[in-house]
């Protein structure tokens, strides 16, 4: 068995039946690690402990338990979930030191599972970025291009899944940052369906937008991930009561009379030529395959971008004032502790302890919900995210999942963008939409640049219809003209 | 652009030191971003209820028990400061 391309539904079969030992996958996999990851710096902190949980695993094995359907395999985790005993830093200073008592749920159910925790995936900071540049850890490189960005924020999970320096990770997406990575890395990646899976336990950036999924190398392996992180939460109200389908047993690639909608605003975007290329080569894929391609109009998907970034900043700047200096994280130093004004020690070391982009955000949601300025901006905002939901519902009387680009262009070099903002913002323009309306999305890989970049398609369905994505993923998988393709670096 | 004087006050709404070089700074990208922002208002939103949460949500009750997850010495394991299970801070008065 080829342990370091396996997929995650082999390794757990090979654990489960003993053909080989937790133990020995974990080891291959930490010496990957090893000889890899100085080059990527995808890693942030290592599970010291991660012999004795897949020995743990082992003897549950022996023991006749049953140990679940990720037995024995390696995983990465996002710096945003908690993981209890293993530090958490959302890629920021500010928690730098901060080791969670507790595992976000995502994780528990990860561990129930049977998986091996291998350690923490670099990002951007509290989750802000396109890039993976602006982590108090350094930027995070692409694997297929060393002097390229794996794209943000969950580059870290990205770059150590494409490496295969694990067999499967987790991110998370609150405006594309699952799919852009995916895209740039060439993997799998699933935003599900906002209220799918679990919050608790995931550093908070924006609550109406964030949701964690698997970034992994296969559909089947994005499927089966899915289902394990999924589920109803008590600690988490947002998340749906409704069951968890069997994706992972219900995934086949006949998609023959499925409906997939072309967004005609997209279409006329200007695009990278080699994105414009892949998403042709797709639809014809799925033309040979029995599908109809159908256009379909989501008209104020023009203005996802604003809308989003209104949205994501105003939650941010309420949800970063936990980090106070006071109950864990970073705290200025006060050197005469006589009184010091509160104000004075709040804003000390939050100053310290933000990055740039982060006390951008901040202060930008900061303003939008100050006095005067609410009703003009959030709320304007969300009325305006209401009517693109809206929209996206009767695009989907049409379609039934939608096809579109990941990015405008392939992975961009480090340092490119950094310096301009708002520019970065527009990388955004096809994913944050999905978010906004609540919608599971995805990112396949099916074309590689001029330049030998991967690059993803981008795959978008109905309210609590993943099973319809991942299916026209599948087929979309087994046609991909990529397939196989790995990056240089390994 | 946004003056030196509204950078200040959205600091202090925000208890956010900001050094001089990152005032300047954002005061010039904030304007951009409010400015690419401004764009939604042309947008007829009347009678619109704003959308804050994407999917439905189930309202479920839980039996009122109380519970103990965590211990003291957990729950301020990663205090800056603490004095035995407190959260030790500077005097503010």
């Amino acid at each position: 068995m080829d342990l370091t391309f396996a997929s995650i539904t082999d390794i757990a079969e090979a654990v489960k039946s003993k053909k080989i030992s937790a133990k020995e996958v974990a080891q291959h996999f930490a010496k990957r690690i090893e000889a890899l990851d100085g080059k990527l710096n995808s890693f942030t902190t290592k599970n010291e402990l991660f012999l004795q949980e897949a020995e743990a695993v082992d003897a549950r094995i022996a023991k006749g338990e049953d140990v679940g359907p990720l037995a024995g395999v390696p995983f990465g985790i996002k710096e945003m979930f908690c993981t209890k005993g293993l530090k958490t830093t959302a890629g920021s200073k500010i928690l730098e030191n901060f080791i969670p008592p507790y595992d976000a749920t995502v994780v528990a159910r990860l561990k129930a599972a049977g998986v091996v925790v291998m350690g923490k995936l670099n990002q951007d900071e509290f989750a802000m970025g396109s890039s993976n540049e602006t982590s108090f850890f350094g930027a995070t490189r692409n694997p297929w291009n060393l002097d390229c960005v794996p794209g943000g924020s969950s580059g870290g999970s990205a770059a150590a899944q494409a490496a295969r320096l694990v067999a499967g990770t987790l991110g998370t997406d609150t405006g594309g940052s699952i799919r852009q990575p995916a895209s740039f890395c060439g993997i799998v990646g699933v935003k599900p369906t906002y209220g799918r899976v679990s919050r608790y336990g995931v550093i908070a950036y924006a609550s109406s937008l964030d949701q964690a999924g698997p970034m992994v190398s296969t559909v089947q392996d994005a499927a089966l991930t899915l289902e394990v992180i999924s589920g109803f939460d008590k600690h988490d109200s947002t998340t749906t009561q409704r069951a968890v389908p069997t994706w992972s047993k219900n995934l086949k690639t006949d998609i023959k009379g499925m409906k997939i909608g072309l967004m005609k605003e997209y279409l006329s975007s200007s695009l990278h030529p080699d994105v414009q290329k892949t998403v042709e080569n797709s639809v014809e894929s799925l033309k040979k395959m029995g599908a109809e391609i159908v256009e379909v109009s989501v008209p104020l998907s023009e203005f996802a971008v604003p809308v989003y970034y209104l949205v994501a900043a105003s939650e941010a700047s309420s949800n970063l004032a936990r980090y106070d200096g006071v109950k864990y994280g970073h705290r200025a130093e006060f050197k005469n502790l006589s009184a010091v004004e509160l104000e004075n020690f709040y804003g000390k070391t939050r100053g310290e302890g933000f990055g740039k982009e982060v006390k951008r955000r901040i202060m930008l949601g900061t303003y939008c919900l100050s006095s005067g300025y609410y009703d003009a901006y959030y709320n304007k905002a969300g009325q305006v995210r209401r009517l693109i939901m809206n929209e996206y519902l009767e695009a989907f009387k049409k379609c039934d999942v939608i096809l579109s680009p990941v990015t405008t262009a392939p992975a961009f070099k480090i340092g490119e963008r950094i310096s301009d903002p708002l520019a970065m913002y527009l990388n955004d323009i096809f994913t944050t939409s999905t978010n906004l309306a609540g919608l599971p999305g995805m990112s396949v890989p099916f074309g590689l640049s001029q330049e030998g970049l991967p690059i993803g398609v981008q795959l978008t369905a109905g309210h609590f219809e993943e099973q319809k994505m991942l299916n026209v993923a599948l087929a979309l998988e087994t046609a991909s003209p990529v397939k196989g393709k790995n990056p240089h670096v390994i | 652009m946004i003056d030196k004087k509204t950078i200040e006050h959205i600091a202090k709404l925000a208890r956010l030191h900001v050094t001089e070089e990152e005032a300047q700074e954002y005061s010039i990208q904030l304007a951009k971003a409010l400015g690419h922002f401004e764009q939604i208002s042309k947008i007829n939103t009347a009678g619109i209820a704003p959308l804050v949460t994407p999917t439905e949500i189930e309202s479920y009750w839980r039996e009122d028990v109380a519970q103990q997850d965590f211990t003291a010495e957990e729950m301020t394991a990663n205090a800056p400061a603490k004095a035995g299970n407190l959260f030790k801070v500077p005097p503010v008065v």
